[in-house]
């Protein structure tokens, strides 16, 4: 894999600069100008938010054009939208739409249970999610620019996302252990190309940006992502589920920003209504968790 | 021996520790200012790339601004990219957007397109001299295009014929992102300011 190409290096510098930011998951114009006003530093269009695709059943699919060239026209952040795992051709029209970051996400209903997007063929960023650092470098291997940890979308719920960037850290320390000879088994367990495997071991950290996703409702749970790794969260239904959108959607940007001065998280915890109310993932089966979707 | 300067890096959302690698590969120290008081003892400062519209609501009520406009103001040396050149525009458009003013220049966001358009360039060098440097690359990433700019502002770079690499005295600010391209001599630029005490025409080590 060639990271010093100017074509990878252009799509990982776009990740670069939503660092230390939030992006919020919006489904119309509106709450994109909402989530912009708040701070967010990118906006992702889709047809609705996880937890209204749980509740409500059916195939999730790429966002409707029109509502994705309303949320373009109306804010100047970037603008990503989700295709499903393993359609190309979902991604193709979201490039020639001219969006600014593809999601190909779990939270949408998998076109391909086996295939993933080939994303190096492909001008435009992607995003994936990822349980564990095998996952990560599958996605990297075909061409993801940034990585999240997937958590479960749509929960309410933080555990997930905890497990997830727990896995992906403590995964990489380890591979900071091996010598040479045994990064070749570390690879076939972590069913993982050798030269990602060998990237990580020499430098310890993941060749793209690593955010995380999934059941973040509160500005101390976007904390919490960060101290255990998170280059920047991604907010989904914890913002347009709870009865204070806008007001939640700042608390939480500030919190992005501010997560080791326990004062301003303090600051920007008081006086939020209520949060959106969140499962027990424990009582899903493993059908139910998004999180499961992609390989 | 003298201890070296400590370079603010304001980190408020954005690409602010790809300045960190930058400057620590020079060996220079560097300290993430997310409220006035750390920007004590700086010897110089980096406006970083991100979303500008971010960073402006994070400084809403913080008085960071008015601490950051007065030391800039006061000849403090800085380096700004891509939406760091937007916070301190004297005007931005497209959209019109509020700023700090601190920098005689007009921009307009997003002007070469969506990300799709972000693209690696070779700069035309118009003052090597000043540069050090004959050659540039940018790294453009939804990059803001400079549409205007003031007389005490000097053009160091261009790209197709727009500014892209500017400095007023000590206050070096560029469109594109030399912290993502390796050994930029833009960064050594700025740390020669901060050494030399001011942005000397043609000053090499």
């Amino acid at each position: 894999m060639d990271f010093k190409s100017p074509e990878f290096r252009v799509k990982v510098g776009l990740a670069e600069m939503l660092k230390g930011g939030v992006i919020m998951d919006v489904t119309d114009a509106s709450q994109a100008k909402i989530a912009e006003d708040a701070g967010a530093a990118a906006v992702m269009a889709l047809e609705r938010v996880p937890a209204d695709i749980r509740a409500e059943g059916g195939v999730a699919r790429m966002a409707a054009i029109d509502k994705i060239e309303g949320i373009m026209r109306t804010v100047s952040v970037p603008v990503m939208a989700k295709c499903r795992i393993g359609h190309p051709a979902e991604a193709l029209v979201l490039q020639a739409l001219g969006v600014d970051f593809i999601d190909e996400s779990e939270v949408l209903t998998p076109a391909d249970e086996e295939n993933h997007v080939w994303k190096h063929d492909f001008k435009v960023p992607f995003v994936c999610g990822c349980r564990n650092l095998g996952e990560a470098l599958r996605r990297i291997g075909e061409g993801a620019a940034m990585m999240r940890t997937k958590g479960e979308a749509g929960s309410g719920n933080i555990v997930e996302a905890v497990r997830h960037l727990r896995a992906v850290r403590s995964e990489i320390r380890r591979l900071g252990t091996l010598d040479p000879t045994e990064l070749v088994p570390a690879a076939k367990e972590l069913q993982a190309p050798l030269e990602l495997v060998e990237y990580i071991a020499r430098e310890g950290k993941l060749p793209v940006p690593n955010f995380a996703a999934g059941g973040v409702a509160t500005p101390a749970d976007a904390a919490l992502c960060m101290m255990l790794g998170a280059e920047s969260v991604f907010v989904g239904s914890g913002i347009f589920k709870s009865e204070d959108p806008s007001r939640r959607a700042k608390a939480i940007v500030h919190a992005v920003t501010h997560w080791q001065d326990p004062a301003a998280l303090l600051e920007a915890s008081r006086g939020l209504e209520g949060a959106m109310r969140g499962l027990d993932v424990g009582k899903l089966t493993p059908e139910e968790m998004l999180s499961r979707r992609g390989w | 021996m003298e201890r070296s300067p400590i370079v603010g890096l304001l980190a408020l959302q954005g690409d602010f520790d790809a300045h960190r690698k930058a400057l620590a590969e020079r060996g220079v120290e560097s300290v993430e200012i997310r409220v006035p008081s750390d920007l004590d003892g700086v010897a110089g400062l980096v406006l970083p790339g991100g979303e500008s519209t971010t960073m402006l609501k994070l400084m809403e009520g913080t008085g960071l601004d008015s601490r950051l406009g007065d030391l800039i103001r006061g000849g403090l040396p800085v380096l700004a990219t891509c939406a760091g050149v937007i916070l301190v525009a004297r005007e931005v458009r497209h959209p019109a957007q509020r700023s700090l003013r601190l920098l005689d220049i007009v921009v307009e966001r997003n002007a070469y397109g969506r990300q799709i358009d972000s693209a690696v360039v070779d700069l035309e060098v118009a003052d090597g001299d000043d540069l050090g440097s004959t050659t540039l690359e940018g790294v453009f990433i939804r990059a803001p295009r400079v549409t205007e700019v003031g007389e005490g502002v000097h053009v160091l770079a261009r790209r197709g014929g727009d500014p892209v690499l500017l400095r007023q005295g000590r206050f070096l600010a560029a469109t594109f992102h030399p912290e993502l391209s390796p050994g930029s001599p833009v960064i050594d630029l700025f740390l020669r300011s901060i050494r030399n005490g001011s942005a000397n025409r043609g000053e090499r080590t």
